[in-house]
């Protein structure tokens, strides 16, 4: 099939980016999106022009790379797949495509296609993580956890950190992301020790990466390749309320007396 | 007070001040439409007051004993302004924030889930500020009725009013965009307060349509009513207030 294909193009963070056309024919309807962004940079390259970049690493659908909105749409059209996952059948001979980086203020664009999403590493190093000691390891089921709590937390666990839900929200919220972090720890015995300085921590952190806050469009939910529900931004919020409200009953420090 | 002026400071501290604040709110508009339609309820026979003139009275009356006239409708009152200024200014705080956020968009859009409802949250509050502003005078003080604005004759103030066409679809317009803001807030605000989950969510979706529903035709069947003469004209009142 032939298509035409608008990409984004921008040298780098600080030069002023658009849209570059590129009519590209004999794309096999059985060849990924990526596979079609190959076969453009081949063609690039063959008449001397720069490439186009684009971030990918697995091609499987599990590492989270290919932060691209196709035609508006983080990781393209189809539900519950990454860019790289999206089959050409997916298009009809003629499409026309708009191709762009994911657009918010906390991933900035690095070049072409390619955003920096490193705001996500340090809402998780605020404290997406458990103590665990060191020594014997401990008895595996030592910590009995209800089937359906395991079912919950690995739904949330299934988070592979790409950012379509921050791409894919109006505000340019990371609460899907930062839900999904929070949750599959809080959900779990192994979690609870740090559950509210987490709860705290992380939600703060996002804040102060400049992502939006939550107006409950919904977006996050339907662009999520993982398919991870709104479900935890409730349990998010939940936990957020009751931990300042431990916080603020808490017996650190001294009183007067009187 | 630090923990407060942090929690407040977070994203999430701030939609829960707007939920909490949207709950009076709700609740007051709830109130409100149920007592507006003591207008079709006619005249009193005993009295021969207009039921709603009477329920303006008692809304007046209640609590005298204690808080003199009028005490509890200005506490009332200051309640609700509390509300309104915390919920308009925290909105507008988040929309400025969630606008910094995302400031370049994309080329083509395509909405999967996010609705005219949910979209226009922060112009349909404007609006209803404008709105709540204008029906105010309109209404409690007369200001802008300019019809024969008579304090405590609420049939007679209404049904005037209404005569016009203009005003009576203004008030419809400005209902139907109450509703949309409401068909929003009122799921909005369990999702933001934690409550809502997989197994409530179905019906608090289909209480958030009917409390829009409800509020909607609820409100509008007054100007409605009295435009296509489904009320009589108001009698001269036996008793003065």
């Amino acid at each position: 099939m032939n298509l035409t294909l608008f990409v984004w193009r921008q040298k780098n963070a600080d030069a002023q980016g658009g849209f570059e056309r590129y009519e590209i024919s004999d794309v096999s309807e059985d060849s990924s999106f990526l596979e079609t962004l190959d076969m453009l940079n081949l063609r690039l390259v063959e008449s001397g022009q720069p490439t186009v970049a684009f971030e990918h690493d697995c091609r499987e659908g599990i590492c989270g790379s290919c932060s691209m909105s196709i035609n508006g749409r983080p990781h393209g059209p189809k539900k519950l797949t990454t860019a790289c996952q999206l089959h050409m059948r997916n298009y009809k001979d003629g499409d026309v495509i708009y191709v762009e980086p994911f657009r918010a203020r906390a991933f900035p664009v690095v070049k072409d296609l390619v955003v920096d999403r490193s705001a996500f590493d340090r809402i998780q190093q605020a404290g997406g993580y458990v103590s665990v000691n060191t020594g014997a390891a401990p008895e595996a089921n030592a910590n009995a956890i209800e089937k359906d709590k395991a079912d919950e937390a690995f739904d949330a666990a299934a988070c592979i950190g790409c950012g379509a839900c921050v791409a894919a929200c109006p505000n340019g919220s990371a609460m899907l992301f930062t839900a999904a972090k929070v949750t599959h720890l809080s959900l779990l015995p192994q979690g609870q020790p740090e559950r509210s300085a987490r709860v705290l921590d992380m939600v703060h952190t996002m804040d102060a990466e400049m992502f939006g806050g939550c107006t409950n469009h919904g977006e996050c939910q339907e662009a999520c390749p993982k398919g991870i529900s709104i479900k935890y931004i409730s349990q998010l919020n939940r936990d957020f309320l009751s931990s300042t409200v431990k916080k603020a009953l808490s017996l650190r420090g001294k009183m007067q007396s009187q | 007070m630090g923990l407060v002026r942090e929690f407040y400071r977070s994203t999430v501290g701030k939609k829960m001040a707007m939920a909490l604040s949207g709950i009076v709110l709700v609740l007051f508009v709830l109130g409100h439409m149920a007592g507006n339609l003591k207008i079709f309820a006619g005249v009193d026979l005993a009295t021969g007051d207009y039921k709603i003139d009477d329920y303006g009275r008692f809304l007046r009356a209640m609590g005298a004993e204690m808080l003199g006239h009028s005490g509890v409708l200005w506490i009332v009152r200051v309640v609700l302004l509390a509300c309104v200024v915390i919920h308009a200014l925290t909105g507008i705080q988040l929309a400025s924030l969630n606008r910094r956020a995302k400031p370049v968009g994309y080329e083509v859009r395509s909405y999967r889930s996010a609705n005219a409802a949910s979209l226009t949250m922060l112009y349909g509050g404007l609006f209803l500020m404008v709105f709540i502003t204008y029906h105010i005078l309109h209404f409690t003080t007369g200001t802008v009725h300019f019809r024969g604005f008579v304090e405590g004759e609420v049939y007679s103030n209404v049904y005037s009013a209404f005569q016009n066409y203009g005003i009576a679809g203004f008030y419809v317009v400005a209902m139907a965009l109450l509703a949309l803001h409401l068909y929003h807030g009122t799921w909005s605000m369990f999702q933001t307060l934690g409550v809502d989950t997989p197994r409530w969510n179905k019906g608090i979706r289909t209480a958030a349509k009917i409390v829009a529903v409800a509020m909607f035709l609820g409100f509008s069947s007054v100007p409605v009513g009295i435009s296509i003469g489904a009320l009589p004209a108001p009698i001269a009142q036996a008793g003065t207030n």
